[in-house]
C-alpha cells in the first residue's frame, strides 16, 4: 500500500514528520511503521510540546525514590514503605462515552501503580463539566461518576477525594483525571527497564481486540462536529479481569521473577513494548500471531495499535516461565510468551514468520521531534472591581447563593455512589480538605487530595499555577500531615496557538516556583493539550495531586468544629482581594481582574506553623481559608458538625463583603479550645505569625454579629440542595 | 473458633473481613474458590465484592462454584454460614436463603453509614447485641433491594427471622430510612434454623473507631460464645 499525504495526515502526523520519518527510516515506512510512528509521535504519548517545560520543574528531594518517566511516582515514607502515586487524563474518551471513558480512566492509572509492585490503597479523582444548564452536561456527569464509582468499586479500591467542578469553558470538552496512589516496600519497586538479551517477552491480562484504535491519537487532536464518529476509538473497561490482573501481578511480585514490567496504556502494545527497550538500550522481536485475540483476523496493524484494556507486557528472567505461567493460570487469565528482547536495537514485528515491520527504537523514542513551540505571555488584566459601586447584597444572601452554587453545593449526592470504605483503612473520607488512608497494619497513614483553579489559571497563569500547589499544600496541612510530594495532570487546549502555549508554559512557572519553595517536588504526572472544540479552548486547568505523611497517627484531625464554646482563629492576612472570587463571580456575574497574590513565604511560614500546632496537638478542627473566602470555610466547618459560630464585628473592618468573602491566600480557620489558647498564641506570636481570634463556637446557629444568624440546619439544607433537584 | 472466608476471583472484602475475624482471635483460613474441600470450620463466611464480575446477576456464578456445593453441605449439617453484601447474595443465588436482591430503588451504587435495628438477638450471630438496638453500619453496594414473596415474607415475620432492618437513628423504621428500597427495609435475614445469616451491612468495617465505630463488634463476638 503506498503511503499518500492523505493516509499521512489521517495518522495526525505533520509533512515534517513524516519526512523525519523518512530520513530516520532511511526508507519509505509501510502502513503498519506509520501506525506505529503515528502511535509514538503524537502529543500524548511523546510530549513533545511539553517536554522543554517539564524539564524545568523540581523532581528531586530526599523523599523521592522514584521521579518522572517510569510508570508512576515513588516517595519514601519511611520504616521501608513507599508510596507509588499518579494522575492521568481521560478527557477525550469521557467526552464521547462518558461511562466508559471514565472507568478506564481509572483502570488505566490503577495498572501505573500496580505495575510498579504498589498495591492500590486510593483513588481520587478530579473531574470538570460545562454548564449544569448545557444539555449534555447531566448525562455526561452521571456518565462519569457511574463510571469512576464502576471500575473501584469493582476493584475494591476506595474511591476517598477529588474534586468537581461546572464552568462554561468545560461544555463541549469535559475534563476527567483520575489518580491512584499505591503502597508497597521500598524494596520491592519494580520498573520498566529491560535488561538482557534473549529474555522472554510475556503478554498477560485481557485478550485483544479492535476496541481504541488510535486512541492516543484521538487524545492529541482537537474535537470538532464530527468528534461522535470517534466512539469506536474509546476502549471498554472490565474492572474483574484488572482485579485478578492486579492479584496475578502482585502474586508473582513477590518472587524475583520479573525483569521489567509495562502496562498497555496509551498505544498499548507498540508504547509497552518500546518503553521497555528503549529505557533497557535493546532491541526487542515480536511475534504477532501469538498475540490472544479477542476477535478474528486481526491483522498486525490493529494489534499493535489497540488500546484493550487490563493488558501488561513482563520480561522475564531465565527460567522462570512455569513458574510464573502457573501463577497466571490460576488467575485465568492469559499468559503467552509472544517475544523476546534483542541486540539489535529494532522493534521487529513478525507475523507467520515474516518480518512485517522493523524500526529502530531510538526513532520511535529519543529521536521522536520535540516541540520548542512559540509562546506568549498572558497580558495582565488592569480591571478592577471597585466593591463600593456594585449593589449592595447583604452578606447572608451572598453567603446562601454561593453555598446553593453547583460548585460549592454539598457532592455527597456523587461520592455516595463510590465505595470509600473498601480495605479497611480509610480514616478520613471525602468531604475534608484531604482523605486520610492508613498504612495497612501500622500507626501511620498518609494524607491526599486534589486541586485545581481553572479560573485564577485563566486570569493569571503564573499565579495561578503557584495559587494551586499552594491550596493543595495547605490541604494537606489542614488534616495534619506534612506534605512530600505531588502529581500534575496539566490541561490545556491547542499548543500550537501561541496564547495557550503560554497558559502552559506560565502555569509551569508558577508551579515550579511555589514547589521549589516548599519543597513539594513533581514526581508523575500527565499532559492532555488539545482540550477544545472548533478552535474554542478550555481555560488551563493544571490539576494538582499531592501526598503527605502522618508519622504518628493518634487522632486525625478534619474541618468539622468540634465543641462549643471553643476559640476561633484566622491565620494569615485578609486584604480582601475580591477580584476572581467567587463572591463575584457568584452575585454579580464578574469574572474580571486578577487572582490574589501569592506570598510564598507567608504560605510556607503559616503553613509550617499550623502543622506544628496540630502535631502539637493543640488544635480541635482546621480548615484552609479558599474559594468563597472566610465565610465559606466557616459554613463548612459548621455544615459538617452541627455546631455554630458566634463572629465579633472586627474593629479594623473596612468593608463586610472584602472581610468575609475576599480569597486572600495562604489562610487557615482553626479552631481552639480555650486550655490551649496561651500555648497557640505563644507559638503564633514567637513564629511572627499574623492572626486574628474572631469568635467563638456555639450551639445551633451561625451567627455573624450585626450581620446575620441562620441556624445549621438552614445552612446544611442550603448546601444539600442543589444536587438533589438537578 | 475456627472461620473459613471463601474467596471467588473479583471477591474484595476478603482481607477486611479476615482483618476482622483474626481480630477478634477466630483461627481464619482463606479458601480459593477452585478447591473442593473445606477445612473444618465452625464458621464459613462469603466476603463481598463483585464475585466473577458480577456481569451477569449478582452472586449467579458464584452460586455455581465448585467450592459452593461444600459450602452448601456445611450449612445443612449446621455449620454457621455469614454472607455479606456480595456473600448474601450469592447466598440467596444457592437457595441457602430465600428471596432476591435487586437494584436499588435510585438504580445508583450507595456507600454510606446507615442505622439498622437489631430485631432479633436469640440468635449465635446477634446474641451480643441488644433487642431493637440502633446500630450505624456503613452499606456498599448496587443490589441491596431485598425482595421476597408474601409467603416468604409472612414466614419470616411468624418465625422472626428477620435480623436486621434500616432504621433513622432513633429506630424509626420507615421509606425515609430504607437506603435502597428493600421490602419492609430488611437489611439481613436469617435461615429457617438461624445458622445462616445473610445481610447487606458490613459489619467487618465497623470495628474500629480510627476507621468508624465497634457497632459491628458484637457480631463477632456474638459467634465467639
Amino acid at each position: 500500500m503506498e503511503i499518500t499525504e492523505k493516509i499521512v495526515k489521517k495518522h495526525g502526523l505533520k509533512k515534517e514528520e513524516y519526512h523525519r520519518i523518512k530520513k530516520l527510516m532511511k526508507r519509505d515506512p509501510n502502513l503498519l511503521e506509520l501506525g506505529i510512528f503515528s502511535a509514538m509521535w503524537n502529543e500524548h504519548c511523546s510530549y513533545k510540546s511539553s517536554r522543554l517545560h517539564l524539564k524545568k520543574l523540581p523532581t528531586k528531594g530526599k523523599q523521592v525514590i522514584q521521579g518522572p518517566g517510569e510508570n508512576a511516582g515513588v516517595i519514601d515514607i519511611g520504616d521501608n514503605d513507599a508510596i507509588v502515586f499518579k494522575i492521568e487524563s481521560h478527557n477525550h474518551p469521557s467526552y464521547i462515552e462518558p461511562y466508559q471513558g471514565a472507568a478506564t480512566g481509572v483502570g488505566g492509572i490503577l495498572r501505573d501503580v500496580f505495575t510498579m509492585g504498589a498495591r492500590p490503597i486510593a483513588l481520587l479523582n478530579s473531574i470538570h463539566f460545562g454548564s449544569p444548564s448545557h444539555p449534555k452536561t447531566k448525562s455526561l456527569l452521571n456518565g462519569v461518576v457511574s463510571g469512576i464509582g464502576g471500575y473501584g468499586n469493582c476493584m475494591g479500591i476506595p474511591t476517598v477525594a477529588g474534586e468537581t467542578k461546572f464552568n462554561d469553558t468545560y461544555n463541549e470538552n469535559i475534563l476527567v483525571n483520575a489518580m491512584a496512589v499505591g503502597h508497597t516496600n521500598k524494596n520491592k519497586i519494580f520498573y520498566s527497564k529491560a535488561k538482557g538479551v534473549n529474555k522472554l517477552v510475556v503478554y498477560v491480562g485481557s485478550k485483544t481486540g479492535r476496541d481504541g484504535i488510535h486512541g492516543a491519537s484521538m487524545a492529541s487532536a482537537e474535537f470538532d462536529e464530527n468528534s461522535e464518529e470517534k466512539k469506536p476509538t474509546v476502549q471498554v473497561g472490565d474492572p474483574f479481569t484488572e482485579k485478578l490482573l492486579l492479584e496475578a501481578c502482585l502474586e508473582l511480585m513477590k518472587d524475583d521473577s520479573i525483569i521489567a514490567i509495562q502496562d498497555m496504556g496509551a498505544a498499548g502494545l507498540t508504547s509497552s513494548s518500546v518503553e521497555m527497550a528503549s529505557k533497557g538500550s535493546l532491541g526487542i522481536e515480536l511475534e504477532l500471531d501469538k498475540v490472544p485475540c479477542r476477535e478474528k483476523n486481526m491483522t498486525p496493524y490493529e494489534m499493535m495499535l489497540s488500546e484493550s484494556q487490563e493488558r501488561m507486557l513482563i520480561i522475564l528472567e531465565d527460567g522462570k516461565e512455569n513458574y510464573a505461567k502457573k501463577i497466571f493460570k490460576k488467575w485465568d487469565l492469559d499468559f503467552v510468551v509472544i517475544g523476546k528482547t534483542t541486540s539489535t536495537n529494532n522493534l521487529t514485528l513478525k507475523f507467520h514468520g515474516k518480518i512485517e515491520g522493523e524500526i529502530p527504537i531510538d526513532a520511535l523514542s529519543s529521536k521522536a521531534p520535540i516541540y520548542d513551540r512559540k509562546w506568549s505571555k498572558k497580558k495582565a488584566s488592569k480591571k478592577k472591581t471597585d466593591i463600593k459601586k456594585l449593589k449592595k447584597i447583604k452578606l447572608e444572601d451572598a453567603l446562601v447563593k454561593i453555598l446553593s452554587s453547583p460548585n460549592h453545593s454539598n457532592k455527597s449526592w456523587i461520592t455516595n455512589q463510590y465505595d470509600q470504605m473498601v480495605m479497611g483503612d480509610t480514616v478520613q473520607r471525602s468531604g475534608s480538605d484531604a482523605a486520610i488512608i492508613r498504612i495497612h497494619n501500622k500507626n501511620k497513614a498518609i494524607a491526599v487530595s486534589v486541586d485545581s483553579s481553572a479560573n485564577y489559571c485563566k486570569s493569571n497563569p503564573v499565579s495561578g499555577g503557584k495559587q494551586i500547589v499552594c491550596e493543595n499544600w495547605r490541604n494537606i496541612i489542614s488534616v495534619g500531615a506534612k506534605p512530600l510530594a505531588i502529581t500534575n495532570c496539566l490541561n490545556f487546549g491547542n499548543p500550537e496557538d501561541e496564547k495557550i502555549m503560554g497558559e502552559f508554559a506560565e502555569c509551569l512557572i508558577g508551579i515550579k516556583e511555589a514547589c521549589e519553595f516548599l519543597s513539594y517536588p513533581v514526581v508523575s504526572g500527565n499532559v492532555s493539550f488539545y482540550n477544545g472544540t472548533n478552535r474554542k479552548n478550555i481555560f488551563p486547568t493544571p490539576v494538582i495531586g499531592g501526598v503527605g505523611l502522618i508519622n504518628n497517627l493518634k487522632k486525625p484531625l478534619n474541618h468539622n468544629f468540634k465543641n462549643e464554646n471553643n476559640i476561633i482563629i484566622l491565620i494569615g492576612k485578609t486584604f480582601g482581594h475580591l477580584d476572581q472570587s467567587c463572591y463575584l463571580k457568584e452575585n454579580y456575574s464578574i469574572h474580571d481582574g486578577m487572582p490574589p497574590e501569592i506570598n510564598l513565604l507567608n504560605e510556607k511560614n503559616n503553613g509550617d506553623v499550623v502543622l506544628n500546632l496540630i502535631q502539637a496537638n493543640l488544635v480541635s478542627a482546621a480548615h484552609d481559608v479558599s474559594s468563597g473566602g472566610l465565610v465559606v470555610a466557616l459554613s463548612e466547618m459548621s455544615i459538617g458538625s452541627n455546631l455554630g459560630i458566634k463572629i465579633e464585628k472586627s474593629k479594623k473592618l473596612r468593608n463586610t463583603a472584602q472581610y468575609f468573602f475576599g480569597e486572600d491566600q495562604g489562610r487557615y480557620v482553626l479552631e481552639i479550645d480555650k486550655k490551649n489558647l496561651i500555648s497557640v498564641e505563644k507559638t503564633l506570636k514567637n513564629n511572627d505569625i499574623f492572626y486574628e481570634n474572631i469568635g467563638i463556637t456555639q450551639k445551633d446557629y451561625f451567627e455573624i454579629e450585626g450581620e446575620m444568624r441562620l441556624s445549621i440546619n438552614d445552612l446544611y439544607e442550603i448546601n444539600n440542595q442543589w444536587y438533589n433537584n438537578y | 473458633m475456627k472461620s473459613s472466608v471463601i474467596v471467588f476471583p473479583g471477591s474484595n472484602c476478603d482481607r477486611d473481613i479476615a482483618v476482622a475475624l483474626e481480630k477478634m482471635q477466630f483461627k481464619n483460613k482463606m479458601v480459593w474458590h477452585k478447591e473442593t474441600s473445606l477445612p473444618k470450620s465452625d464458621l464459613i463466611v462469603i466476603p463481598g465484592g463483585f464475585s466473577y464480575g458480577d456481569y451477569l446477576r449478582s452472586g449467579a456464578i458464584a452460586g455455581k462454584s465448585l467450592i459452593i456445593s461444600e459450602v452448601i453441605k456445611a450449612a445443612n449439617s449446621g455449620c454457621l454460614i455469614l454472607g455479606i453484601c456480595n456473600g448474601f447474595q450469592i447466598l440467596t443465588e444457592t437457595g441457602l436463603l430465600k428471596g432476591t436482591l435487586l437494584r436499588n430503588k435510585n438504580l445508583k451504587f450507595i456507600n454510606k453509614d446507615v442505622n439498622i435495628k437489631v430485631l432479633n438477638n436469640k440468635s449465635k450471630f446477634t446474641s451480643k447485641y441488644k433487642l431493637n438496638q440502633v446500630l450505624k453500619i456503613n452499606i456498599a453496594h448496587n443490589e441491596g433491594n431485598y425482595f421476597t414473596n408474601e409467603k416468604h415474607l409472612t414466614e419470616l415475620n411468624t418465625e422472626r427471622l428477620i435480623a436486621f432492618k434500616y432504621c433513622d437513628k432513633n429506630g424509626n423504621i420507615n421509606e425515609n430510612s430504607n437506603p435502597n428500597g428493600a421490602i419492609d427495609n430488611i437489611a439481613g435475614i436469617f435461615n429457617s434454623k438461624k445458622n445462616i445469616l445473610g445481610m447487606m451491612p458490613h459489619p467487618e468495617r465497623m470495628i474500629d473507631n480510627m476507621i468508624s465505630n465497634t457497632d459491628g463488634v458484637n457480631l463477632f463476638s456474638s459467634l465467639l460464645n
